[in-house]
């Protein structure tokens, strides 16, 4: 395999773990510090790419539908965390689990009645329709302002874990959830605001996904499962955790299914091979998972817990 | 006489805070040894390394003569070295006689029966209801034990130990949270169990400590300080010194090997 | 002593059961041969669903991933069918055997996290499970495959509708049984008594992992048989058997009848299968009225149906004693039994007598 070819390979990976870590950010943290199974993230991942969607497609500016999706994720999140989520936090997870299913269920069928079970199709904005030369490549210009952009919100959290008193509180709450509540801080804002930021992301996620996916019902699950299993690797409720497993995860899927159908031709007959390949292929980060949690429970960068 | 249990250099740690220093004690069997010391000395982590719940930095238990240093808490409560908990735990949603009984069962045979009730098992039913007799608990089989009250649920505790026929008790503060009449029934108790098992006392009602053990430890800081009868215990100057403060001490400080 | 036999939470259950054996014959003579095929879903998920409820219910394990078993329980039939293979027994093998081994080992690592790390994992587990099969075009991928040989055992053939209800209704009926005495045997206990407290069933000489790993390979052979059936009703399988959202209906089923319980699957099938059909006669859309029911009963709490009906028996127990005993009630002193406890995880008959 060429090296131009697999420096496109690589840099997709990238593109497609910095879309996993904006989901993974805002998802780690509300299981770690809120304890709360949220299966409907990939619902706020879909409202912001319909949302994307259709502001691209009503004004014609790509930053404005950018902003529409997280305001409109935002929006929907937060009717979700009043009215059912924060109901539920003292709950088990079981019943997390049974109310964000039938969020998810309702979501994905009121996109279906209100647009079709046809997927939306999102142009490339006109700016980003080229390509970027890197290393010898012609890259996709969108693609890379993807990575570009995951790469500004990974910097950003880090900052504002580190640097800022919401971060602090993060952090704590991270480590040690009753002891931030019994200090005084009003955990309910602090659930609410999480809660908001990550569904802005998932927002933004999707709907900067929109041009390279198709934007149809029922897009969020594959995406979120995929979220669940870098969680998982990264250790839940870590922020570095999400971003280092994010890219792992988006380089073993995309070097997976480029890979593994190659090696596999070369040492097994062509049928088999052809059988056998994309399966494994889309295994392999399943694998991955099962892997690590096989030798390490608590994930790569696990957050030191009290 | 071989000890019935015994740890020989035990020592724990959590980063640099030594929790259990240098820790080597002997309990013979048939006797009641209890370990005091005031709070933070280390009591239930040095319970914790005896039940198997928490494995030592270095240094060995020795139960009956063997090394039960490698053994799970599961394998040691099988060969006899069971333990009550301080903070209750018991199955509440299961009644009295299910709680006493499923603990006979586990220590004396096996749960893969997949068809026969438990209550059907005459030995496990048996010593169930020996060892809810014995803690006072015996009329109330088949109450759920979410619905007992506090000290009737320590009462639980200790029966669902007792059920287990050990040799060897590990008891953690079984009077915690007890007025003075319920502490005086578990004392009773424990007098009648005194002979029939060994057992090791954690406690901190000093009234019951002194009027069962036949020795006593003294934990302080992680460290084990001495080991002696009640008498010598309640002669030795730092002990006093621990217990009541440097002013309550008369006559020189010298230490005692 | 209050007569058992006047208890709701037992009756009706029993009364449903019968009342699916003489299906057949009502379907035959109001000539709705549908009604046999839908009723045979039911009885297929409630398998399935008492499968899930013996991780999940007794044993505290959340598993989001059981449609694995249902899937592979299903093409542990179509895959020997499609080599010629119709004897059933044969089937019946490769389902024990595949589902079996599967388990064990999805649940050997599965069950060394805990939590939402477990949920996630058996998730994912299950996923693996609709990609490998949505790839293998040999078998007809994402498109399905048809059984071309249901499973015969001696003059049956599970091909057929008919012979199929009753199967799978002997199958509903020995399986729940077995939950009677699953619940109060000693491995019944020992796993009741690990989703509690681990820490203290490990105290007392078990081990916990020991008990959930042996729970959650009899629940996934359990599921895999209803899997079997599925794809002898169907006459076809599919991926789409994996799908996560499938894990979600049973796990739905099981707490909406009232996790823990025994019958309690039977009953969250019924209504759940049954809402179905009920909101698809009046719009195609039922899901968008489906997922808030679901959101608005994991809101309102676990006691399930079992529990509304155990409350209900208790209400006419207190009630016959007043009456009974006249105006100077001798009353059960004991607290009734509190919020916090689910209310139908307690003996089905009493267990115990005092002598």
């Amino acid at each position: 395999m060429s090296t131009t070819l697999l420096l496109a390979q690589l840099l997709n990976g990238l593109q497609y773990g910095v879309l996993l870590f904006l989901l993974a950010a805002g998802l780690t943290l509300v299981f770690g510090i809120m304890s709360f199974v949220n299966l409907a993230h990939g619902s706020l991942y879909m409202v912001g790419a319909y949302a994307g969607a259709l502001s691209y497609d009503a004004t014609g500016s790509f930053a404005l539908a950018l902003l529409a999706a997280m305001a409109a994720a935002l929006v929907i999140g937060m009717l979700m965390e009043l009215t059912i989520v924060s109901r539920l936090y003292r709950r088990d997870h079981l019943d997390h689990v049974l109310a964000t299913f039938g969020l998810v269920m309702f979501f994905n069928e009121l996109v279906r009645i209100i647009w079709g079970p046809q997927p939306l199709f999102v142009q490339v904005p006109e700016a980003l329709g080229g390509t970027v030369k890197l290393l010898g490549l012609n890259y996709p210009a969108y693609r890379f302002a993807i990575i570009v952009v995951g790469l500004v919100v990974a910097v950003l959290a880090q900052l504002v874990i580190h640097k800022t008193r919401l971060g602090m509180l993060i952090r704590a709450g991270a480590q040690h959830p009753q002891m931030v509540s019994a200090l005084g801080v009003n955990i309910g804002l602090l659930n609410a605001v999480l809660f908001g930021l990550g569904a802005m992301l998932a927002g933004l996620a999707g709907a900067m996904a929109g041009p390279v996916l198709s934007v149809q019902s029922g897009m969020g699950e594959s995406v979120l499962i995929a979220t669940l299993v870098v969680i998982v690797i990264g250790g839940v409720g870590s922020i570095k955790g999400a971003l280092y497993a994010s890219l792992i995860v988006g380089l073993v899927d995309t070097f997976g299914r480029v890979l593994l159908p190659v090696w596999l031709r070369q040492v097994a007959e062509r049928s088999l091979a052809d059988a056998a390949g994309p399966a494994l292929a889309s295994m392999s980060v399943y694998v991955l998972m099962a892997l690590v949690l096989a030798l390490r429970p608590q994930g790569l960068f696990p957050v030191r817990r009290n | 006489m071989a000890a019935a249990l015994s740890t020989d250099r035990l020592v724990m740690r959590y980063g640099a805070l030594l929790v259990t220093d240098d820790v080597s004690l002997d309990v013979r069997p048939g006797e009641l040894h209890a370990i005091i010391g005031p709070n933070g000395a280390g009591k239930t982590t040095l319970i914790n390394q005896l039940s198997g719940e928490l494995a030592p930095r270095s240094g060995t238990v020795r139960f009956d003569g063997q090394d039960v240093t490698r053994l799970r808490v599961d394998q040691r409560a099988r060969a006899g070295l069971l333990r009550s908990y301080q903070i209750t735990s018991i199955f509440e949603e299961f009644t009295v006689l299910e709680n006493a009984t499923l603990s006979a069962l586990a220590a004396a045979g096996h749960p893969w029966r997949f068809w026969q009730p438990l209550l059907a098992s005459k030995a496990a039913v048996g010593a169930a209801q020996e060892a809810l007799a014995l803690a006072g608990l015996a009329e109330l089989g088949h109450v759920p034990a979410g619905e007992l009250a506090y000290g009737q649920r320590r009462q639980l505790e200790l029966a669902m130990t007792l059920a287990a026929r050990p040799s060897l008790l590990l008891l953690d503060e079984p009077m915690a949270g007890m007025s003075p009449q319920e502490s005086r029934a578990v004392t009773q108790l424990l007098s009648q169990l005194k002979r029939r098992y060994t057992i090791v006392l954690v406690e901190h009602d000093m009234d019951a400590v002194f009027s069962l053990a036949d020795r006593i430890s003294v934990l302080v800081y992680g460290k084990l300080m001495f080991t002696g009868t009640p008498d010598e215990i309640r002669e030795h100057p730092e002990v006093r010194a621990v217990y009541l403060g440097e002013e309550a001490v008369h006559g020189d400080a010298q230490r005692h090997s | 002593m209050f007569p058992t036999s006047l208890r709701v939470s037992a009756a009706l259950p029993l009364a449903l059961l019968a009342a699916l054996a003489v299906v057949p014959f009502v379907a035959d003579m109001a000539g709705q041969p549908f009604w046999l095929s839908f009723f045979a879903r039911i009885l297929i998920y409630a398998i399935a669903a008492s499968a899930l409820n013996l991780a999940l219910g007794f044993g505290g394990l959340v598993s989001f991933g059981h449609a694995l078993f249902l899937g592979l329980g299903s093409y542990a039939v179509a895959l020997p069918a499609a080599h010629g293979f119709a004897q059933g027994w044969l089937h019946l093998l490769v389902v024990l055997g595949g589902c079996g081994l599967v388990a064990l080992l999805v649940g050997a690592v599965s069950l060394r996290t805990t939590g939402m790390a477990f949920i996630m994992i058996t998730l994912a587990f299950a996923q693996m499970g609709y990609f490998l099969f949505v790839s293998l075009k040999a078998y007809g991928g994402d498109d399905g495959l048809a059984v071309s040989q249901t499973s015969r055992f001696f003059s049956v053939d599970l091909g057929a509708v008919r012979p199929l209800y009753v199967v799978a209704w002997l199958v509903l009926a020995l399986v729940t049984w077995w939950m009677t005495h699953l619940r109060a045997s000693a491995f019944g206990m020992a796993l009741r008594g690990t989703r509690q407290n681990a820490r203290r069933v490990q105290a007392m000489g078990m081990q916990p992992q020991q008990i959930k790993l042996v729970a959650y390979v009899l629940s996934g052979v359990m599921c895999g048989v209803a899997g079997m059936l599925l794809a002898n009703m169907n006459a076809y399988v599919s991926p789409s058997t994996l799908a996560w959202t499938v894990s979600g209906d049973l796990i739905v089923m099981v707490v909406l009848g009232g996790m823990g319980s025994v019958y309690g699957p039977l009953l969250g099938a019924l209504v759940f299968l049954g809402l179905e059909e009920v909101l698809k006669g009046y719009t195609e859309h039922w899901m968008v009225v489906m997922g808030p029911l679901i959101v608005l009963m994991a809101l309102l709490g676990r006691g399930g149906l079992v529990g509304l009906m155990q409350r209900l028996d208790e209400r006419m127990a207190t009630a016959l004693k007043t009456r009974m005993a006249g105006s100077s009630a001798n009353l059960d002193t004991r607290a009734p039994v509190s919020a916090t406890l689910p209310a139908q995880d307690k003996p089905g008959e009493a267990a115990w007598q005092p002598r």
